[in-house]
């Protein structure tokens, strides 16, 4: 048996989508014109950027999302599976600022920072993703999200958690992903990236949300749906009412996206949080945030949808015993419902800071619940008896065969940055943070770029050059070879 | 003219602080009845209720419904008295006009609301433009209430930069002398707002009423008419 949490009674949940379905009709979703033609050739009455729609729709519309599918990595291989109750990790996305390892203070992040932070991803497997996890402040602002991309896919083979910022900028981060791809039909046969796509609590599909949601319906890019409902301030206050907005978004969401291409992929996610009634503040690490979050998701799994949520992101500004209680807690929380995609890790603050160090002490976190979540088994013909008749009230299990053939299935053997007391001379005088810092330095020495097929190579620092131009940008900030393009004479 | 007793005043600044919008409106109309002068009970009943619910805010004890529930009993007193005023001719006085917004191309609204907030309730007129405003809506809004300051709210690096264009959009409509402009949001910080020419940054609601009573004091008095 996995082990699994669950939070939401059957009926529970089916009184939450009967109130979602009603309230997609009456009040209805503010939807964006973009959507006006779309929606009303379906039959549904647009009035005043008003949408009704009538649960009947609704329902065969949800009937043609797909159950299940998969993100490539560069090489082709399907990496992350969206489905069933396979978890995965990735990094939080774009954040403003880093947590500077020297002064461990907070500072708006640069290119060299991305750089390191997907290096560092690169190599710990509790990723199953990157993210596009900050936006680069040495780079001009309107250029910030496909630059993030670009610096991600030249660095990194794993599959990417995405994201763009206007509904012009989507079809710059959809040329960089199908220039990788090898072309548009290649990137929706195998694509490597799902993009977050957030409606505007409550129940407003903006001008740029929508558009995205059809823009990558079209070209067969996995959307994701970030609904994001604050409870108390612009979500009922109670979970559960706020969990049914969370649905209502959803749900019309996906009647955009179904409309615009019936059958394209697209995820049930979320950043759903409560709203603190002495700050204002919405805690990413309260433990009603969590709950917020896999009640979500438990919602979209009762529909049989892919899901998302984001956890492992804490609120103080530095890393301290608070930051890892609250990303621990719901690193275990998020892979115990069985949550497909699970963002948040490294990040701090409210989700307006990431830190590297944070991204390896979280991977920590993960890996214990990757490993609790594979649940106990029952391995062999008897569980003791067979030891027992070996080795009798002597107990000397250490020298069984079955112990050195079993132990390293059983246990997860962390990092350094998990003190064991494994140096207990040379070590013991290092705090977490120092480990920490350690294990990034360890990490980033052993990473290895691949580089993409030289073609395509070029293609994309053509285009990449290209559009960073009309921004004003010169060379290519985080690419080395055109780091220092302009001294070099590289750039015509 | 009556004088209030300090039993009464007591009674408004606790209706404000109870957010009980009945009470207040109720004891607003009996001080009328009574002969009060509306500038009385205004200044020394129910403002000092708002102020310390600021302050409480400001220590943490004070919780946003209930803080929301004392600016509309503010209002429910105001109600009542600000015709009151009218009638004599004179106007409610105000701590500063204000115009706010979040900048363009921008949907985040809720610290910017919060703002809001905490300047009306701490006596400044706030006229919110809602999200995505453009630099011209802010001009020709503050130019119609001749505001004393514009606040701009932006969240995204993306439009930060509008904050930016809310200055020149000042500048060029003959404004930027008689109207401060304070900046906020997350990606926001105090050296963005010198470089583009901003009068005053705050990291949050409770700063953003300091910052914006100190940009009144750095008014120029104005001319007499
Ligand atoms: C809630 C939220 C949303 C909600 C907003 C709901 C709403 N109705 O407002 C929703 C879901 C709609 C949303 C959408 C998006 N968001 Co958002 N969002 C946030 C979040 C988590 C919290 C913001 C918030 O409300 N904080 C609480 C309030 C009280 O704090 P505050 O806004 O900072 O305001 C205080 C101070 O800054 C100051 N202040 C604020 N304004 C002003 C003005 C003046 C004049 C003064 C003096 C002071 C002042 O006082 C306030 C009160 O104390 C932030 C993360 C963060 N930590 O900021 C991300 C964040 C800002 N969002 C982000 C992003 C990327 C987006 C999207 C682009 C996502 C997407 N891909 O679709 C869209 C943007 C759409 C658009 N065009 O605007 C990024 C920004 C990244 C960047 N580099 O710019 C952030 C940092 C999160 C992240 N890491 O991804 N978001």
């Amino acid at each position: 048996m996995k082990p699994h949490f669950q939070l939401l009674e059957k009926e529970l949940i089916e009184r939450i989508l009967g109130e979602a379905f009603q309230l997609i009709e009456n009040p209805g979703v503010r939807v964006a014109p973009y959507v006006f033609d779309l929606l009303r050739e379906a039959g549904i009455a647009v009035k005043d950027g008003v949408a009704r729609i009538p649960e009947p729709l609704a329902r065969s519309l949800l009937a043609r999302v797909p159950r299940e599918f998969y993100l490539y990595d560069r090489k082709g291989n399907r990496a992350v599976h969206y489905g069933g109750n396979d978890v995965h990790f990735d990094p939080g996305s774009s954040c403003l600022n880093i947590l500077d390892a020297e002064s461990w203070q907070p500072r708006p992040a640069v290119s060299s920072d991305l750089v390191r932070l997907v290096q560092v991803v690169e190599m710990l497997p509790q990723f199953a993703a990157q993210s596009t996890a900050v936006v680069c402040n040495d780079v001009p602002a309107e250029i910030g999200d496909w630059y993030r991309l670009l610096l991600v896919l030249w660095h990194s083979e794993k599959p990417v958690v995405t994201g763009a910022f206007s509904a012009s900028s989507l079809h710059v981060l959809l040329e960089l992903l199908a220039i990788e791809s090898g072309g548009r039909e290649a990137l929706r046969n195998k694509p490597r990236a799902v993009f977050d796509v957030c409606p505007s609590p409550p129940l407003n599909w903006s001008e740029f949300a929508s558009q995205n949601l059809v823009d990558l319906a079209r070209a067969g890019v996995p959307a994701e749906i970030v609904s994001m409902p604050l409870a108390g301030a612009t979500a009922p206050v109670t979970l559960a009412g706020s969990v049914t907005q969370h649905a209502a978004e959803c749900l019309s969401g996906i009647v955009i996206h179904q409309l615009a291409h019936p059958g394209a992929p697209i995820v049930w996610g979320g950043a759903p949080a409560i709203f603190d009634m002495r700050s204002g503040r919405t805690p990413m690490g309260a433990i009603e945030t969590a709950m917020l979050d896999v009640a979500c998701a438990e919602v979209g799994k009762y529909l049989g949808l892919p899901t998302h949520a984001y956890l492992v992101a804490g609120d103080g500004r530095v890393i301290d015993a608070q930051v890892e209680m609250e990303s621990g807690i719901s690193a275990v929380l998020g892979a115990l419902a069985g949550i497909n995609m699970i963002s948040g890790a490294g990040m701090l603050d409210f989700l307006a800071c990431h830190s590297i160090e944070k991204l390896v002490i979280d991977a920590e976190a993960i890996a214990s619940a990757q490993r609790l979540i594979e649940g106990i088994e029952a391995r062999g013909d008897s569980l003791a008896l067979a030891a027992f008749a070996q080795t009798g009230l002597q107990g000397d299990f250490l020298k069984l065969k079955e112990t050195r053939a079993l132990f390293r299935k059983e246990q997860h053997f962390p990092s350094a940055v998990i003190d064991r007391g494994l140096h207990a001379s040379d070590t013991t005088a290092l705090d977490i943070l120092q480990r920490a810092r350690q294990r990034v330095e360890e990490l980033l020495a052993s990473y290895q770029r691949h580089p993409l097929a030289p073609e395509r190579e070029e293609e994309m620092l053509a285009f990449a050059q290209r559009e960073g131009k009309k921004a004003g940008l010169e060379g290519l900030p985080g690419i080395p070879t055109l780091e220092y393009a302009r001294e070099t004479g590289l750039i015509q | 003219m009556g004088r209030i007793s300090d039993e009464t005043l007591n009674a408004m600044r606790q209706s404000i602080v109870d957010g009980a919008p009945d009470t207040a409106s109720d004891l607003a109309r009996r001080a009328i009845a009574a002969g009060v002068e509306p500038l009385e009970a205004i200044n020394d009943g129910f403002v000092p209720g708002m102020h310390a619910v600021g302050e409480q805010f400001a220590r943490g004890q004070m919780f946003l419904p209930d803080m929301m529930a004392s600016a509309e009993a503010m209002r429910a007193a105001m109600a009542v008295l600000d015709p009151e005023l009218k009638k004599q001719g004179a106007d409610r006085p105000v701590a500063g006009t204000v115009v706010l917004g979040t900048t363009k191309g921008d949907i985040h609204e809720i610290g910017k609301t919060l703002v809001g907030t905490l300047l009306a309730a701490h006596g400044f007129r706030v006229h919110d433009l809602g999200v995505d405003v453009s630099a011209e809506q802010f001009a020709s809004k503050a130019r119609e209430l001749n505001a004393d300051i514009v606040g701009v709210s932006a969240l995204l690096t993306t439009t930060m930069r509008n904050q930016r264009g809310v200055v020149e959009a000042l500048v060029k409509a003959g404004l930027r002398s008689q109207t401060k402009v304070m900046v906020g949001g997350a990606p926001v910080t105090r050296q963005w707002a010198e470089e583009i020419g901003a009068d005053g940054y705050a990291k949050d609601a409770m700063t953003a009423v300091a910052l914006a009573r100190s940009l009144m004091e750095q008014k120029p008095v104005p001319e007499p008419a």
